[in-house]
């Protein structure tokens, strides 16, 4: 597994790394005050927050190009927002509201964006996993050079449609990189009590996939890994795997008491492994940017959240007439 | 600025809890992340975590506290130079989100009213040659990849095999094996992996090589193909073919004879489309291919070797969600579908021996179902027989005759008789096989029955 010191040795320029710092922390405070909303009654059903794993995504995306597709489970606002999807449209669609992505009729865990090729918001876990596949042969059969990123996690790898995708996969040599964010808990059951195998990734060499397992709390080790993968599938030799070992702070949803594992768990990781705390610290002590610096970009996205749930709240809910449409094309 | 923290909803129905404990307490700095306090839903023990920075600077309601309603406030936070005696008086509780207001039900749109013509989907004059209903299949899909880069079959044995009922026969030759896909046996892999393909913006035909075989993938066909335009707010739409042989073979037992007519029509966001005629096979599959919705396409074992007349046209497409007449009668409505079909036909004939001049249609899409149709023929002949192959509760005769009693009951002058498949695993002896089937014979009786012969 890569470590936290072979990160800090590769080359990553001041910008990317503001950038990637911008990009986390505007996953975290965005999760941060959808779990508020949600606390208030404004988003219902399940609400399943990001809050922890925001290197995962924010490292693959730094390897990712116009064109290049993704799709996850239901956990899936950190995705939408680094996919460059906009903040009020994701809050309102967590508000049931018209001016969500899916006009409130898809909620927190059902929302797409064809324009950024963001393809779901899956609730069903490991239905993204095939569909994710099929999105990459669209793009082989086409002849681009375009790649998919499947994400899933540690539980839904136990999934049997994960292993007939990557038998089709690894058959047809789809452009397709398989991201498992490992945060440790399939809802309350830890894989050490689902699987007698840890290393998620290796299921992938009976098929012959090649992988790797990367520590998914240091962004830049997650972005390192990711433009392998992406070399690899570019260049027609995919489908690639990356287990990303992460954590996620809270709950499974908003509804999980998370007795299953201690307070002094979570807590360990916070303090010592926490992915925007360390590019924080690489910023100051690397004397790259001032406290400053950061507050100026903590006050940016601050003013941005809060304007998503502004607008969130603001939005109406939609017209009764919307019962009716989008069931056909 | 002081910012009140409120008492949460802690999971999707709590209305209200117990503030079980207190973690902090007045003069506390909190960090947004930190666990503030222990919330008892009705369900759980949860912890509850801090969103704003700051110091608390008041508790509002005390550890113990039961029946806090969602949205009280709970404490207050201030910031650095504010102190608690500065507080303000909390202001009463945020409105939480709007009830869900008594809105009028919006109605479901009225179809358009489709009344079936008793002409054929043709022009007068048109030339017709005799074709299988196999031949009529493997046409419609060479046409449609003829004309459409996009389209491609995908499934089990379609081949190198030729197919394994040979309907894609010849089509690896002509189309390559970048078109025409052998799969694994991986029926809900090959069938998600299909889906994202058609999203992707292709045009996939998947075959099952039998429908009961989709029930692993059938997660796929509703959950992901069917609901996915409503859920992306119209972004997503799915134009994709799932086709295959359906119902009963013969002496293939339970787990390979089953019809799936009824299953599939109950979902929205698909169509469902079950062919007799070989004219209506190539016609309808090449519609559906051309739809940019999913399509459940419903073909049977013992129709494809069956031979019938097909006209002769470039481009000849049966539109979806019409029914046909198959013969127009006056005496009494028989309305049936796929193989079901020969039954009310042979009936019709032995009928009209007897004097009973019978009006058989042939519903060919179960979803949308043309409804105009028959009511119109039950308006005129006032008795009417569903035949099918399904399973008898929940059947599709089950909603046409719910169908019927609501928009022309007064024109009825017996009871709807549903008949269908005997409500049993299909058996694998002969004899009891036949047993299970509908057969032209109840037909004949269900027919006599409600015109009280």
């Amino acid at each position: 597994m890569a470590t936290r010191k072979s990160a800090e040795k590769s080359n990553v320029s001041r910008d990317e790394l503001l950038k990637y710092y911008r990009d986390m922390l505007l996953i975290r405070r965005f999760e941060e005050k959808a779990g508020q909303l949600y606390g208030m009654g404004m988003i219902g059903g399940f609400c399943h927050l990001y809050i922890g794993q925001e290197a995962v995504v924010v490292g693959l995306e730094a390897a990712a190009k116009e064109g290049d597709k993704r799709i996850t489970s239901y956990r899936d606002h950190g995705h939408m927002l680094v996919a460059g999807m906009d903040p009020k449209g994701v809050m309102a669609e967590l508000t049931g509201r018209i001016g969500g992505y899916s006009k409130g009729k898809g909620g927190s865990m059902h929302m797409f964006s064809r324009e950024k090729h963001f393809y779901g918001g899956h609730g069903i876990v490991g239905a993204q996993v095939p569909l994710g596949t099929g999105l990459g042969f669209a793009d082989k059969y086409k002849g681009n050079d375009n790649v998919t990123f499947v994400y899933f996690g540690d539980g839904a790898a136990n999934q049997g449609q994960v292993y007939e995708s990557y038998n089709m996969a690894e058959l047809w040599n789809l452009p397709v990189i398989y991201v498992i964010e490992n945060n440790q808990y399939a809802m309350g059951t830890s894989t050490k009590r689902a699987t007698k195998s840890p290393n998620l990734w290796e299921r992938g060499a009976a098929y012959g996939i090649k992988g790797e397992m990367v520590d998914g709390m240091d962004v830049m080790a997650v972005k390192a890994a990711a433009e392998k993968a992406v070399a690899v599938c570019r260049a027609g030799e995919g489908p690639y795997i990356l287990e990303m070992m992460t954590y996620r702070y809270r709950g499974h949803s908003m509804s999980d008491p998370a007795k299953y594992r201690t307070r002094e768990e979570v807590q360990k990781v916070r303090e010592t492994r926490d992915a925007i705390e360390h590019v924080r610290e690489l910023l100051i002590e690397g004397n790259l940017a001032s406290d400053d610096d950061l507050k100026a970009i903590d006050k940016e996205i601050k003013a941005i959240v809060n304007e998503a749930a502004d607008f969130s709240k603001e939005s109406p809910e939609p017209d009764v007439s919307e019962l009716w449409t989008d069931i056909y094309a | 600025m002081a910012t009140q923290i409120l008492m949460p909803a802690l999971s999707p129905t709590m209305e209200e809890g117990t503030l079980a404990k207190w973690l902090v307490k007045e003069g506390d700095e909190v960090k947004s992340g930190m666990i503030i306090a222990e919330i008892e839903t009705d369900k759980a023990t949860m912890e509850f975590e801090a969103v704003d920075e700051g110091t608390v600077g008041k508790i509002l309601i005390a550890e113990g506290t039961e029946g806090v309603k969602v949205n009280t406030p709970i404490a207050v936070l201030v910031e650095e130079g504010e102190s608690a005696e500065d507080v303000a008086a909390p202001a009463a509780p945020v409105a939480a989100a709007p009830a869900p207001a008594a809105a009028p039900v919006a109605a479901a749109p009225a179809p358009a009213a489709l009344v079936a013509p008793a002409k054929p989907d043709w022009p007068e004059g048109t030339a017709m040659k005799s074709m299988t209903v196999r031949e009529a299949l493997r046409e419609a899909m060479a046409e449609e990849m003829r004309a459409n880069e996009n389209v491609f079959l995908m499934g089990e044995e379609v081949g190198e095999y030729q197919g394994a009922y040979k309907i894609s026969q010849g089509l690896l030759d002509e189309f390559g094996a970048r078109r025409v896909i052998d799969t694994p046996i991986t029926e809900m892999g090959f069938a998600g992996l299909a889906v994202g393909a058609a999203w992707g913006g292709l045009n996939p035909i998947v075959e099952f090589m039998t429908f009961n075989f989709a029930m692993q993938a059938i997660d796929h066909i509703i959950n992901s193909a069917a609901k996915t335009n409503y859920m992306s707010g119209g972004q997503l739409p799915c134009p994709i073919v799932f086709r295959g042989p359906n119902g009963a073979a013969a002496r293939v037992a339970a787990q390979h004879s089953q019809d799936y007519a009824a299953w599939y029509s109950q979902i929205p966001g698909l169509k469902v489309v079950m062919p007799y005629t070989a004219a209506d096979a190539k016609g309808l599959l090449k519609a559906a291919i051309r739809d940019p919705n999913p399509v459940v396409f419903l073909e049977n074992e013992i129709l494809y070797g069956r031979t019938f007349d097909v006209p002769v046209l470039d481009d000849f497409i049966v539109p979806i969600g019409k029914a046909r007449i198959a013969r127009p009668g006056k005496d009494v409505t028989i309305v049936s579908f796929g193989i079901g079909m020969t039954y009310a036909l042979e009936a019709a004939e032995r009928l009209a021996k007897d004097g009973i001049d019978a009006e058989v249609i042939d519903l060919r899409t179960i979803r949308p179902m043309d409804t105009a149709t028959i009511i119109e023929s039950v308006k005129k002949t006032n008795r009417l027989v569903t035949v099918e192959e399904g399973f008898p509760q929940s059947s599709v005769g089950n909603f046409i005759s719910a169908t019927v009693m609501q928009q022309a009951f007064d024109w009825l002058d017996a009871p709807v008789i549903n008949l269908c498949g005997k409500d049993v695993p299909m058996p694998y002896a002969a004899n009891l096989e036949k047993l299970a089937l509908v057969t032209t014979d109840e037909v004949v009786a269900a027919v006599k029955q409600v015109t009280y012969r």
